[in-house]
């Protein structure tokens, strides 16, 4: 990158990568390879669908990270737009007969174009009542969906568009394309959070009040981050959909893809890019190792939860990163004497 | 007819909601925490009563001797051990901690109980109305839960307005910091106010058993519907409280009369409607001179 510069009078280096990142980058890289180039025939269909689950719990964690974590909106109602995603991309490609991954990608504008006037009915509330206003909103979009004749009603709709496939086939496009949507949000996050806005949003995850002193447009930044993270949430119900071949409205605007999404950022680490893709592999272990558990394992995650936010604010990544002195995806400035 | 009878149900069913409602009202007012464990804690209040009174046999009502003073403990206990420590890392964790609270208590419930329906019953209460002449006629255990949530209201309305801790409480809500200095212990006073909360939430999720079927997942809509109470009575005001329990009770009943699966769907949109035209509520507190 272009941006190691000299600051002469104090012989003070500024720069923004740092070996390790350099490493990290690397290190992102070849695993982004690996998954692209020799998983899918290494390991069976069923790991691939369930990996396909991973790709759309890091989108998850990714898009609820940038609400609570940098613009300070704590959600519990992505579910809306989960099913909004999932719907959209389903009717889309069933009525037009469009490819279902163009469907995806109009799911993701569909909920941005849903989320921006949401944003103004839902900015009026703050913190906690915010948080149960999303859910509200929600649970609007679910029982109007199930109220729909033409979206299938209460018993959802089934994706035609793989009729006739072959499911080696259809698992391994849906599986390359969750990757890459995965990396794209990862990615677009990163530079998101290099950029002016990103400054601005880093401010207003530490203290909103100083930041809008220092001239944050606040609102504006809040407003940015709630499309953005609601069209993602669009992108990961569309892959939810696609992966499942359908959707029906109790399970794809179920509130516990909420409760994956916070103890997948809190356990990972809030407010930074590695902690979500961290917290979305663990979470996605314990799913795989303790799901014959039943309700103990979301017994234990709820435990787990609480003891994370009031021993280890920042998560499993801030015990890592020894509290940001290590950055994988680097965002800030780093001055250093030569 | 059908109408009038449906807005007489509907502010039968409103008074339970109030009385829901009531603790998440308390809670944000004394100390700024939304609470996302209020329903679930609700929904285990039900549940513990129907172990009281199936284990013991007693009359559903003296169930309340025990689980109410059993949840105020507990609301202290919560408070001093969970979320005070919360309150010190800013605003998002008492939310996350509350909500990791509401995952434990409902899919613990669910591992004790299991996932069936259950009601607690309470004989020939359930059933016994009084005819108001023609179709109309209001069910006695509904009109109880009305007058059991306007008693409510208004005892901790008088609490916080006339008794010396609840003075202590709204000077801790004005100012924190000038109360810490007045001498003011602020974590015993939040435990205190979350135990009154608790009280509250248990004795309305005792009535919620009475009067209707439950399961572990139940809390979740308790949770909202006590939510758009508040909102649409306006943040603050316990009143407020009261009229947005009663609005929200109307609106579902009215909604229901046009097309049963409308029900809910109506209370939602006359909360968005309220949130779009007048965000304050129908009730905003009146700061008292």
């Amino acid at each position: 990158m272009n941006d190691t510069r000299t600051v002469e009078p104090v012989g003070l280096h500024v720069r923004r990568n740092s070996p390790t990142s350099r490493i990290a980058a690397l290190g992102f890289l070849a695993a982004v390879l690996v998954l692209a180039l020799v998983v899918p025939y290494a390991v069976s269909l069923g790991t691939l669908i369930n990996l396909v689950g991973l790709f759309t719990l890091i989108i998850l964690g990714t898009t609820w990270n940038l609400l609570a974590g940098y613009g300070g909106l704590i959600s519990i109602g992505q579910q809306g737009f989960i099913g909004a995603g999932g719907y959209a991309c389903v009717y889309l490609a069933n009525e037009t007969g469009m490819n279902p991954f163009a469907g995806l990608l109009l799911a993701a504008l569909v909920c941005a174009a849903l989320a921006y006037p949401t944003s103004f009915l839902l900015f009026r509330l703050v913190g906690g009542y915010f948080a149960i206003g999303t859910w509200v909103v929600a649970e609007v979009f679910r029982l109007v969906t199930s109220q729909l004749s033409p979206l299938g009603g209460g018993s959802g709709m089934t994706l035609t568009a793989y009729r006739g496939v072959d499911q080696p086939t259809r698992v391994g496009q849906v599986y390359w394309v969750a990757l890459a949507m995965a990396v794209v949000v990862v990615l677009a996050t990163w530079l998101l959070m290099r950029s002016r806005w990103g400054l601005g949003l880093t401010a207003l995850r530490d203290d909103d009040v100083a930041a809008a002193g220092l001239g944050v447009a606040v609102r504006r930044s809040q407003r940015i981050v709630y499309v953005a993270a609601s069209a993602g949430a669009g992108l990961a119900g569309a892959l939810i959909a696609i992966n499942g071949l359908g959707v029906t409205p109790g399970s794809i605007f179920s509130v516990s893809y909420t409760a994956s999404m916070i103890f997948i950022v809190v356990i990972g680490g809030i407010g930074s890019i590695e902690g979500p893709i961290i917290g979305a592999v663990v979470f996605y272990v314990l799913q795989q190792q303790l799901q014959d558990q039943g309700v103990w394992y979301l017994i234990v995650l709820g435990v787990v939860a609480i003891v994370a936010v009031l021993a280890a604010p920042r998560g499993l990544w801030g015990l890592i990163s020894r509290n940001g002195r290590v950055e994988f995806f680097p965002v800030g400035h780093r001055a250093e004497t030569r | 007819m059908a109408w009038v009878n449906a807005v007489v149900q509907g502010l039968l069913l409103g008074g339970s909601y109030a009385l829901l409602a009531c603790g998440l009202s308390l809670m944000f007012g004394v100390m700024r925490l939304v609470n996302l464990a209020h329903g679930a804690l609700a929904v285990a209040a039900a549940y513990v009563a129907m172990s009281v009174v199936d284990g013991t046999g007693v009359p559903a009502f003296l169930s309340l001797l025990v689980v109410v003073p059993l949840f105020a403990v507990a609301g202290y206990a919560l408070q001093r051990g969970l979320f005070n420590r919360a309150l010190g890392f800013g605003e998002l964790s008492p939310l996350l901690v509350s909500f990791g609270l509401a995952v434990i208590v409902s899919n613990g419930l669910q591992q004790v109980y299991s996932s069936d329906s259950r009601s607690i019953g309470i004989g020939e209460l359930a059933t016994a109305s009084i005819r108001l002449g023609g179709d109309l006629s209001i069910g006695v255990f509904s009109l109880i839960t009305l007058a059991v949530g306007v008693v409510v209201i208004a005892g901790v309305q008088l609490f916080l307005a006339r008794t010396r801790t609840g003075r202590a409480m709204r000077a801790t809500r004005d100012d924190g910091e000038a109360a810490r200095l007045m001498g003011i212990d602020d974590g015993h006073l939040y435990a205190v106010a979350t135990a009154i909360a608790l009280g509250t939430v248990a004795l309305a999720g005792v009535f919620l058993g009475m009067s209707t079927q439950f399961t572990p997942g139940y809390g979740d809509l308790v949770l909202i519907f006590a939510f758009e109470a508040v909102i649409i009575g306006g943040l603050g005001s316990l009143w407020g409280t009261l009229l947005g329990g009663l609005v929200l009770g109307v609106a579902q009943t009215v909604g229901a009369q046009v097309d049963p699966a409308y029900g809910v769907l109506a209370g939602h949109l006359v909360f968005l409607a309220v949130l779009l035209l007048k965000p304050s509520g129908l009730l905003p507190k009146v700061v008292p001179a």
